[in-house]
Order: structure tokens, then C-alpha cells, then sequence
């Protein structure tokens, strides 16, 4: 029965090809394992074996662009272990690419990634010029009015881009395209994975310290709509103005010592301080500094996040390890975004067994699209505004603590749609029409 | 006839006296305990833990030699694979794998054992009396499951990430065929016929039965508890009954087991079992099936022709992989 002929080898083939392209698929496809050594080789030679005359039918590829648009941070985040390194993101994206060839040397099919940093104009001139090359996959870190800017630019186009670097739930409800998916979190969504954490705790009162900027204002907008959603109770707010100073004066500790309790005096009675503090320049100055000893959630302390380098859980570890012999560094947040957004190209191509870009950007947005990504259970898009149905992680600097959503938070069709903005609450219109 | 009738009793007693003397089916299930680095002994005629030894770090896969003598188990934190003596309980030898080896399946030359090394994309091929490395097979990313037909002509290997049946022949060490299933695959298991291979997928929730002579699925299996909510619902360990009539499926934190008819692909029965139930190894008689239940820290019994859970015993902590000896 399982005698190896000629015949049940021919079966590598996909249905798709002609009995004349099998036989230049077998060609092709052991000589791309013999050629699959590694990332390095998955990297730098990405492109099949050239198979003289028939090469056009031995292999099909996709080019997946990453614009990563220069932007500039006004301070340094506190610590020297979160500075960020400029491949950020772009590594992730490289293993996803890397993940993709190893199935689709299964398959013959390919994968590339092409990187472009710049400003918004920049980008824009360069993803027109990759569109053409036949870059129809973009991934793009960029700030909310460049990713509109960028989008709108490629409004019409055969482009699929997917948000990698804003949490910022506009972009997928009142300002959604109807070109953009986005892998990254929301704010509402990791405010919520936080409070169902922090409610199944019983530790319902929160004292919120909010900092001064305009990202920390709409992540307490979102730590709000969370209290209120999940029944939990923001006992008193503080506006946290204090100038602590630069980060790399010699010294300074002795007085944000003294200034972090005297900040945190007098406060109604609390479980935990939620800090807010999305550009990382003050949360981290909270622990064991406060006026009652009180737990740190939020910004710092126990913090919801879509990845982190400790996870091991679900297969993590192999995944953790392969990311580090690529980077040379543990992955982040971002990584992970744009990985998942990669393998959700590369998903929907060793599905459908197709490489046109209708038919994978049609298969990602039905509801026949899954995707595993280490969390456990299978992610997906959302139908009504394309963000990522995910589990969150709910961390400690070190440790994963537990994933949200957290038992008994029920959901009439997904309990990974207890997270964020559901369908009956959405704004985007741009995803319906 | 009446002195058949007064002889009966006493022939009936007499094979009970015989039967407790020599217990027929005194077999010894082997536990490895993931989080413990242990390994627990259970006596199967007794239902309990008769003994727990440590062993190397994070035992997952285990499987026995065909001779019975030995416990053949992957390391996974100590990148090997160890030989510990079953009788004894002590170490014997290590084998040369990949990295961080998961799952292992010894061919029936009983001399070819083949190791999932998940870090590294490679099947490994290992001797066991030579402890030499025979072949290295490249497969997708991550992979986990390993089946092996009862005639020892094929493999299959199950890759997480890319999500394929490798169907690899045991002569070349080739891949011939890779077929695509449902999310994150975990186990591949033939029937005893070769007529039917079953694959779990643990992320899509599914179960694909393939045709192993054209490679084509036959069925997809789905499953519905009621009030278990659907992404809990993860399968990964499957044993078929000897006969090929049921199987028995696994299905992680939805912490059931299911029955299923092999012809009709239906589900009969949801057995319910420890938390996140995961590998599963029949006694050589086939009466019971005991199942590893990683989050309540225990093995379920399952009486196979009543299809009930019967037992629970505490074992280890997070119990991963089982084996029961064949005598």
C-alpha cells in the first residue's frame, strides 16, 4: 500500500499544476530542501533554483513590504533594557517570512520582504514604486495621521496594509479603511484584558495616575470605559505632572524617593495604582515608591500586552528560540504584530494554494480565515473593522501572570470579542460600505 | 447432572483462588510528569501509584522498547533522549536527538527510533542499540506529532507552524507527501488496518482522517459540547481500539474525551476526564485507556466497552506523556 512510486511522489504536487509542472515541482523541490539550510538561506536567497523553461510554473512568490516611517521620540524610555533597537517590528516580519518558506517549500511557494524606512512621503513614493514591483502586501509602523495619509494615498490600489505600530482605536473605528487590518492591540482592547484580570482578582478599586500626554489620555479614556464595563471602580484620578528630570543624569534617585510618595499621599483607599503612561517616561519610577504598599498595573508593574519574551506557554519556547537566533535580542510587541501579520499572508496562500492578490486578501477578510499564533486558541479578523481577534497576555516585567480573556467573561459568539470595541459599538463604516 | 451442578461452585472458586494467585493483567503504566521531572509508576491491577522517580528535565514523549525492557523518554529541557531500565528504574543510556525533542515513535524493527525535534525543522533518526544518528529528515516548522504505519513503511510527521502531514518513506528517509490540515496539528495515529490515519488539530479543533494509500481526507471531524465554549475545545492525544471500530480523542482543556465511530465519523460520547487531557495509552488488553491530565494533576482510567471514566490517580505535576507495558 505505501510502496513509494513515482506516481504517489507526483502527489507533492498541488492539484493546480499540470502533470508537466509535477514533474518540475519534483525538480524543484528537492533542490530547495537541499538548499534550505537556515534563515540565512531563507533570507538572503529566497528565490527558487532557476529550472531552465520551467521555471515560470515551478514557482510562485509573494513580496511583502515593511515601511517603517522615522519617528522621533521626545525622550528615551526610563530603562536601559527598553531601549528600542531600529529593527523593531522588521525582525518580526523576517521570521514570518522565514516561517512562510519553510511551508512553502511544501508548496512552492516563496516569500520575500522588502524594508523601506522614511518619512510618510518618502514612503509613500517608494510603496508606489514596490506596488508596481508587485509588493501588494504592506506592512506599515507609522503614527495614526501618517497611516491615513499612507492608506488614503493607496486608496484604490490592489494594497493590503496592515497596522502594526497604533494602538490607537480610531484608526479602527471613526478614521477605519477599508485597505488597513490591524495586527496591533487596541488601547480599549489591552484596558480590558487588564480589568477582566484585575476584576477576576477582586481587586476592583483602582487609583489611576495619568500622565501628561495625549496617547496617556486616550489610554485612561479606554482604562474608564474598562472600569465601567467590567464593574470595576477608579476610586480618584491624578494628573501626574511632576518633571523627574532626564533619565541619564548621574544620580536623581534621591529625589524622585522623595517625590513619588509625597505625589501619592493622601489617596482614597485603593487595591491597585493603574498607572498611564504609554511613552514610558515616569511609570517606572512608581514601584515600591508609592505612599501604601499597593500594587502597580498598567503602564508598568502587571501590564496587558499582545507578546512577551518571557511566554512559553502554547509552543512559545520554539518560537521565542527562532526569534532570538534571527534578532540576537528577545522579541517584543511589535515583533510579534508583524510576524502575525506575515503568517496571515502565508496562511491565507498555503489555504487557498494561491498567490493572487485577490484571492488572499478576500480569504484573510472572510470568515473562513484562521491563524494560530502560540496564543492557544486560533486568531482572526474582525469582520466589521479588520483588527485581530486575540488572547492578550497579562504580564509582569519578567513573567507571564495569565492571559486575558479571563474565565467567565461570556461573549454571545467569540470570547476573544470581550476584549476592545465590539460590532453593535463600531464606527467604522468604511468596512460595510 | 446433579453432580455437575454441586461440582460447578467449587471449579468456579478454584479458578478465582487461581486468578488472585496470578493476576491476569498486572500491567505497569509509566507517567512522565512534565513539570515534576518524574516519572510515576502505576500498577494497573491495583489502580494507584506503586512508585515515583525523578528523571531528566521536562519528560514529555515516552515510549517503550518493543522488548519491553526498556523506558525510552525525550528530555525535552536536557536536549536528549534517556533509556531508563523499566524494571529497575534506573538509567541505562542517552540518545543523540535535536534540540528540545517532544514527541518519538520506534519503528517495529524495534531498533529505528525517530525523534520530533521542534527547534529545528528535523525528524531525527536514531539507533537505539548503537545510540548512532542514521538520518536527519527536514520537515516544517515545529514538528510535534509522529505516526508510524503498523508495517513500518511510513512515517508521519505532524508540523505546528506549517500546519502538514509529512507522509515520509522509512526506506529513502524521504518526504513523498505533505498534506494540509487544520491548524496547529499534534498527533498522527494509523489504524491497524492502514486504512485510515487520524490527525488532530489542536488550534483549529479539529480531527482530518486521511486515506494513507492516495493521501486524500476522508472526513473532517468537528466537535459540540454543550455549555463548553468552542475554543476550549483542543484535540491532541487520539487512540484507535484494536479492532478499528472506535477512537478516542483527547480534546486538551475542554477536559473530555470524545468516542468516535470509525465508520461513520460520528461522535458517539464525550467522556468526561481530568483538565486538559492530552496523550492517551490503552492497556495491552484493551479493557482500559488511561489519560494524562495536565492541569488537575492526574490520570483518568476510561473502561473501554462501557466507555466511562472509572478512576481518577494522582500522579506528578503537569502529567504529559503515558506508556503501559506490554506484559
Amino acid at each position: 500500500m505505501f510502496s513509494v512510486s513515482t506516481s504517489t511522489i507526483r502527489a507533492l504536487a498541488p492539484a493546480w499544476l499540470s502533470p508537466r509542472g509535477a514533474a518540475s515541482f519534483l525538480v524543484f523541490f528537492y533542490a530547495a530542501i537541499a538548499a534550505s539550510t537556515g534563515y540565512a538561506a531563507a533570507q538572503n536567497a529566497p528565490q527558487p533554483i532557476p529550472i531552465p523553461a520551467q521555471s515560470e510554473q515551478a514557482q510562485q512568490s509573494i513580496q511583502i513590504l515593511y515601511v517603517k516611517e522615522d519617528r522621533e521620540r521626545e525622550e528615551p524610555p526610563l530603562s536601559l533594557l527598553d531601549q528600542p533597537s531600529p529593527d523593531d517590528g522588521i525582525a518580526g516580519a523576517k521570521l514570518g517570512i522565514a516561517d512562510n518558506n519553510t511551508t512553502g517549500r511544501f508548496l512552492n511557494q516563496s516569500f520575500k520582504l522588502d524594508v523601506l524606512n522614511g518619512n510618510v512621503d518618502d514612503l509613500i513614493k517608494g510603496a508606489q514604486e514596490k506596488l508596481a514591483a508587485g509588493d501588494a502586501f504592506i506592512i506599515a509602523d507609522m503614527a495614526p495621521d501618517s497611516l491615513l495619509k499612507f492608506s488614503d494615498a493607496m486608496a484604490g490600489k490592489p494594497v493590503q496594509i496592515f497596522n502594526v505600530g497604533n494602538p490607537d482605536d480610531r484608526l479602527r473605528e471613526e478614521d477605519c479603511r477599508a485597505n488597513v487590518m490591524h495586527t496591533a492591540p487596541t488601547r480599549s482592547m489591552l484596558a480590558d484584558a487588564l480589568a477582566q484580570y484585575l476584576v477576576w482578582k477582586r481587586w476592583p478599586n483602582w487609583l489611576m495616575v495619568v500622565g501628561p500626554s495625549q496617547n496617556d489620555q486616550m489610554l485612561a479614556d479606554a482604562y474608564r470605559r474598562a472600569a465601567k464595563k467590567f464593574g470595576a471602580k477608579i476610586v480618584e484620578e491624578r494628573q501626574f505632572k511632576v518633571d523627574t528630570g532626564n533619565r541619564r543624569a548621574d544620580g536623581g534617585f534621591e529625589q524622585i524617593q522623595q517625590q513619588i510618595p509625597q505625589f501619592m499621599q493622601g489617596a482614597k483607599d485603593h487595591d491597585v495604582v493603574l498607572v498611564v503612561d504609554e511613552d514610558e517616561v515616569f511609570g517606572d519610577y512608581f514601584p515600591y515608591r508609592t505612599w501604601v504598599p499597593r500594587p502597580i498595573v498598567g503602564s508598568t508593574g502587571l501590564i496587558p500586552t499582545s507578546w512577551h519574551a518571557s511566554l512559553e506557554l502554547w509552543g512559545g519556547t520554539q518560537f521565542q528560540n527562532r526569534f532570538k537566533r534571527l534578532a540576537n535580542r528577545p522579541m517584543r510587541a511589535i515583533d510579534y504584530d508583524a510576524w502575525l501579520a506575515v503568517r496571515a499572508v502565508g496562511e491565507a496562500a498555503s489555504r487557498t494554494h494561491q498567490v493572487d492578490f485577490k484571492t488572499l486578501r478576500d480569504y484573510m477578510h472572510s470568515p473562513k480565515f484562521e491563524v494560530a499564533g502560540f496564543k492557544g486558541v486560533a486568531l482572526s479578523f474582525r469582520g466589521w473593522n479588520g483588527q485581530v481577534r486575540e488572547p492578550l497576555i497579562v504580564t509582569n516585567p519578567k513573567m507571564f501572570v495569565s492571559v486575558s480573556p479571563q474565565q467567565g467573561f461570556l461573549h454571545q459568539f467569540s470570547v476573544l470579542d470581550t476584549l476592545g470595541i465590539d460590532k453593535p459599538e463600531t464606527k467604522c463604516k468604511a468596512y460595510t460600505q | 447432572m446433579s453432580r455437575l451442578s454441586t461440582l460447578l461452585p467449587a471449579m468456579v472458586s478454584a479458578a478465582i483462588a487461581i486468578f488472585c494467585v496470578t493476576p491476569a493483567n498486572a500491567y505497569m503504566a509509566y507517567v512522565t510528569n512534565e513539570k515534576d521531572n518524574s516519572l510515576s509508576v502505576i500498577d494497573t491491577d491495583k489502580m494507584e501509584v506503586v512508585k515515583t522517580v525523578k528523571i531528566g528535565q521536562r519528560p514529555r514523549g515516552i515510549v517503550m522498547s518493543k522488548d519491553g525492557k526498556w523506558l525510552i523518554i525525550c528530555t525535552s529541557d536536557d536536549n536528549d533522549v534517556k533509556i531508563y531500565d523499566a524494571k529497575t528504574l534506573e538509567y541505562v543510556k542517552s540518545l543523540p536527538s535535536g534540540p528540545d525533542p517532544e514527541l518519538l515513535t520506534l519503528h517495529p524493527d524495534g531498533k529505528r527510533l525517530y525523534i520530533a525535534n521542534e527547534d529545528d525543522n528535523l525528524v531525527t533518526v536514531v539507533d537505539i542499540e548503537t545510540s548512532k544518528v542514521i538520518s536527519e529528515i527536514p520537515v516544517g516548522v515545529e514538528p510535534e506529532g509522529m505516526g508510524m504505519s503498523p508495517d513500518g513503511k511510513v512515517l508521519v510527521n505532524t508540523s505546528e507552524t506549517t500546519n502538514m502531514a509529512h507522509f515520509i518513506d522509512t526506506t529513502t528517509h524521504k518526504t513523498f507527501d505533505n498534506v494540509l490540515v487544520d491548524s496547529r496539528p499534534r498527533v498522527a495515529m494509523f489504524n491497524s488496518a492502514q486504512t485510515q490515519l487520524w490527525v488532530s488539530s489542536e488550534v483549529g479543533g479539529t480531527v482530518a482522517v486521511i486515506n494513507p494509500a492516495d493521501r486524500k481526507i476522508i472526513s473532517k471531524i468537528n466537535f459540540a459540547i454543550p455549555g463548553v465554549e468552542q475554543e476550549s475545545i483542543q484535540p491532541v492525544g487520539i487512540r484507535i481500539t484494536k479492532d478499528d471500530k472506535i477512537a478516542f480523542v483527547a480534546l486538551g482543556p475542554a477536559n473530555r474525551v470524545a468516542v468516535i465511530d470509525t465508520s461513520t465519523f460520528k461522535v458517539l460520547k464525550y467522556i468526561l476526564v481530568g483538565q486538559r487531557v492530552w496523550q492517551m495509552y490503552f492497556t495491552p488488553d484493551y479493557k482500559y485507556l488511561l489519560t494524562t491530565n495536565g492541569a488537575s494533576n492526574d490520570v483518568s482510567v476510561i473502561d473501554v466497552a462501557n466507555q466511562k471514566a472509572i478512576k481518577s490517580i494522582k500522579v506528578g505535576r503537569y502529567p504529559w506523556g503515558v506508556v503501559v507495558s506490554p506484559n
